[in-house]
């Protein structure tokens, strides 16, 4: 068996899923039953100043369903704890005190004075957390007080308030980022330039969920009235595994550790996440879909999975997907790929002939000699994956590399050496061009 | 001994005695499956592939466009998903319900390849269908009426088809029929469990709802009107009469009460006020594979019946009956026995006491002989459910023109007869399935054959 143990920026976990901030981890009796199931350290819900914020009384959340009803996106308007600081801090101090092998990590989120963190920073630190997770995400409600998204949008002010919770401070402070941006670099450079110790990241998305058909207005709302709000969950991943590896890519950014989020259901998620750059994750929609147990299958499935790959420690897993990510111009324009469908495996649903005809490139047939058949047309095939993605049954269609001899497509000979864009003789930037 | 007589005649000395009470039957007939929930519905639908040029579509003898209608139960468009339905096959709800789905629609669809359990369509178009057909729901607009004028006889699946794609045009279409209610074998045939809650008489309302078909009840083809008199009246005629006509085939000896006719009987069951007054014998034998050997040996155990038998002459793999209806009769106590060709009936004073079988073989060929050995099996009733033929004796001084083809009227392809102005369908002619969905697809060609005739004429 390979050892989950993690050790994120100094705090040590039994493995490395995290409960993120979030309503699961709003209160002493939540956190309780979330180590009793085995979750590997918490992220408190976000603390705030006194007079404690106050929630609607009404919807906090909607769901995206599949055709099956199994909730893929999720989003919420919840605030940060609604509860006095006090008491939330007088429940860290205890539950820190009874789990002492599980981190506790306190989420914050202060205006932008100063003295609020001088004065609160040190005060929570008191009660036993093992570091501090700056909460510059959310999308609504608390960003329109000028805090949360409103701050992590800005890179000045994401570098400043690092600068000041550090300065109070000698635990660990990640910096959560929001994706509410254009280039994620940008705060993860503000944040490291700030002295964060780490980053952490999506936080949630600006979302409408839809519209209600009987009443015609948006879907749900407070009293016939509704707001924007954060949008997570498993459609949420490829966004959020893209600015992960982003950061883990980019040379000025890539030395900073990462505690991936977003949508993580499975432990192949978890796997995603890491070996794009994620030295930990989090997760809040699964356990809000699934309850606290799916954290058993997490780590058994990880675990099984280290195993199956000869690695002793999830370290071992970090990053190990980096290399392979680049940009489009230095991909190999002489690789060639072609679909192959599997005639045993095949049902014949037939999806991959209609939307290659429809939309791609008539490469697939839906009958050979009268009879119904779907077969790969090599000389229209421009490998480009459709088929496969829609194919109901797993590993029915596979691409092929097409090593040597001649495309039947183009006619030309297959080049076996490399050449991107950046040589193209269609690129007017080229050097051939230049 | 049997304790109740039960006769073929409407005798004066029947006293009929039903085996059970009144509401235990009617638990009894419970629906063969039961309809699905929304929620099943949705998930059911949400398993549909949605097929390129999808096989469940050819598998269906009306070409319902199957993946269309489950996308739209999916998402929460009924109507749409009913519309979808009944423009092709404007009895879908009873075929969701009397069609064997398991060697059409389900049986082409892909989900048996890898896992061997397709999309239940059958129950997802009765879904589909429910409301609309209980609400009445107006999902067709019959065109601006014409002045033309079609006679249809018989008020069955095919023929019903027919008047309501004739009326949709615009049409005027008068329906014979001989008996007091509308819907043929919908009405009068099939197994009351499969048509529970009178949806049989819903659909036909549905059906007439739409304008511009009268219904002549109660008149005899042959007696109270002749084909040439609707073919010089009308401007088309429609023959859908089904096969009413009794198999001449006669077993040794069966000339005795006891001996019935099934269709009769399941007649009598459908039309029954009270299905505790119908006489249930004790020791029951079915002749024949076919459906309606099924139904009347379900049905007879559902009313009480302690033993019941079905004697089929070939084997288990070429009854009539599917597998699946097979399974039905055997998981409701019913028991089958093959290589069975009746040799003679026993009897006692006039009244039937058992039946003589001789036990035969089937070659590889489908040839049946005999082995020479018999058996005999006790009985109180012996059902007939051999099969029935054209009545021809009806079609009178018309005969002569209308070309019969192996013992059914012979139609072309839009279901037209050799007759200028006369087409016909359903289980009358001949090249069909014997299914109430094949019937309703001859009448919808039919319709819009006579249709391009009536353009042009």
């Amino acid at each position: 068996m390979a050892n989950l143990q993690t050790n994120f920026v100094g705090i040590k976990s039994p493995n490395p899923f995290w409960l993120a901030s979030g309503p699961p981890t709003d209160k002493d009796y939540n956190v309780n039953r979330a180590f009793e199931a085995g979750w590997g350290g918490v992220v408190w819900k976000t603390l705030g100043e006194d007079p404690n914020i106050v929630n609607v009384n009404g919807p906090r959340y909607a769901a995206l369903h599949s055709n099956d009803r199994k909730v893929i996106g999720f989003n919420n308007i919840e605030l940060i704890s609604d509860r006095p600081l006090q008491t939330n801090l007088k429940e860290i101090r205890q539950v820190k005190r009874d789990w002492p092998d599980r981190p506790i990590i306190a989420s914050v989120m202060l205006p932008m004075n100063e003295a609020s963190w001088a004065k609160h920073i040190p005060m929570i630190e008191d009660t036993g957390v093992d570091g501090f997770e700056l909460n510059f995400g959310c999308p609504h409600g608390m960003s329109e007080r000028g805090m949360g998204a409103a701050v992590g949008q800005v890179p000045e002010y994401v570098k400043q308030v690092t600068a000041w919770c550090k300065k109070y401070t000698s635990l660990p402070v990640i910096v959560k980022l929001t994706p509410n941006i254009t280039n994620i670099l940008h705060p993860a450079r503000a944040a490291k330039d700030g002295g964060a110790d780490a980053v952490s990241l999506i936080n949630t998305i600006n979302s409408i969920m839809r519209v209600d058909y009987d009443s015609l207005t948006m879907y749900p709302t407070t009293d016939g009235m509704g707001t924007h709000g954060g949008y997570c969950g498993e459609a949420v991943k490829p966004i959020s595994l893209n600015m992960v590896a982003e950061i883990a890519r980019t040379a000025e950014t890539r030395d900073i550790p990462i505690s991936g989020i977003g949508g993580i259901t499975t432990w192949r998620d978890a796997v995603d996440y890491i070996a794009l750059g994620a030295s930990n994750v989090q997760v809040c929609t699964a356990a809000m879909v699934y309850g606290f147990k799916i954290v058993e299958g997490l780590v058994d499935g990880l675990n099984n999975f280290l195993d199956e790959k000869g690695m002793t420690t999830v370290d071992d897993l970090v990053g190990r997907a980096i290399p392979s990510v680049t940009d489009w111009k230095y991909l190999n324009l002489n690789y060639i790929e072609k679909a192959v469908i599997d005639q045993d495996l095949c049902i014949e649903c037939g999806k991959c002939h209609i939307v290659c005809e429809d939309t791609s490139h008539q490469a697939i047939t839906s009958s050979v000699n009268g009879v119904r058949k779907f077969v790969v047309k090599d000389e229209a095939c421009v490998g480009c994956n459709l088929c496969v993605s829609v194919c109901p049954i797993d590993h029915c269609i596979t691409m092929k590399p097409l090593g040597e001899g001649t495309d039947p497509r183009t006619g030309l000979l297959v080049n076996p050496e490399p050449a991107n864009w950046t040589t193209h003789p269609n690129n007017p930037a080229s050097k051939e061009n230049v | 001994m049997p304790k109740s007589k039960i006769t073929s005649k409407n005798s004066s000395t029947h006293q009929p005695v039903g085996k059970l009470p009144e509401d235990q039957i009617k638990a009894n007939f419970t629906e063969m499956h039961e309809p699905l929930t929304t929620s099943q519905a949705e998930i059911e639908a949400s398993r549909c592939y949605f097929c390129y040029d999808a096989p469940c579509i050819t598998a269906c003898p009306t070409g319902i466009d199957i993946p269309e209608f489950i996308k739209r139960i999916q998402t929460g468009n009924l109507k749409g998903s009913a519309r979808k339905i009944l423009e092709q096959n404007i009895m879908g709800g009873m075929c969701a319900r009397v069609c064997p789905t398991e060697v059409l629609c389900e049986g082409a669809c892909v989900r048996n390849t890898h896992e061997d359990k397709p999309v239940v369509i059958g129950l997802l178009q009765r879904y589909a269908t429910e409301k609309v057909i209980e609400k009445k729901e107006p999902l067709f607009e019959r065109a601006t009426p014409t002045d033309k004028k079609i006679a249809v006889i018989g008020a069955g699946p095919a023929g019903l088809s027919c008047a309501h794609r004739l009326a949709l045009f615009g049409h005027n279409v008068t329906v014979f029929d001989k008996n007091k209610k509308a819907g043929g074998l919908n009405e009068h045939g099939i197994a009351a469990y499969k048509a529970l809650h009178d949806i049989a008489q819903k659909e036909v309302d549905y059906i007439l709802d739409i304008g511009g078909i009268k219904i002549k009840p109660e008149v005899q083809f042959g007696v109270d009107f002749t084909l040439n008199e609707l073919s010089d009246d009308y401007d088309a005629v429609f023959i859908a009469i089904g096969l009413s006509g009794v198999n001449p085939y006669k077993i040794e000896g069966e000339e005795v009460d006891g001996v019935i006719d099934a269709t009769r009987y399941i007649h009598n069951l459908r039309q029954a006020e009270l299905m505790s007054d119908l006489p249930v014998g004790d020791n029951i034998v079915v002749i024949g594979g076919g459906m309606t050997a099924i139904d009347i040996a379900v049905q007879s155990k559902k009313l009480g019946a302690p033993e019941v038998t079905i004697a089929y002459r070939r084997d288990e793999a070429r009854m009539k009956a599917s597998q699946h209806e097979q399974h039905y009769a055997q998981t409701n106590d019913v028991k089958l026995r093959f290589c069975s060709s009746p040799k003679r009936v026993l009897s006692k004073d006039g009244q039937v006491t058992g039946i003589e079988f001789d036990i035969t073989r089937v070659a590889l060929d489908g040839k049946v002989s005999k082995t020479g050995n018999t058996y005999q099996l006790e009985a109180d009733v012996i059902f007939k459910a051999i099969g029935q033929t054209l009545p021809d004796e009806q079609l009178g001084d018309s005969t002569s023109g209308l070309k019969i083809e192996n013992g059914r009227l012979a139609v072309n392809d839009e279901r037209k007869t050799s007759l200028d102005n006369v087409w016909a369908g359903g289980d009358c002619v001949s090249g069909g399935e014997d299914l109430t969905v094949s019937a309703v697809q001859d009448g919808k060609l039919a319709a819009e054959s006579i249709h391009r005739y009536l353009q042009t004429s």
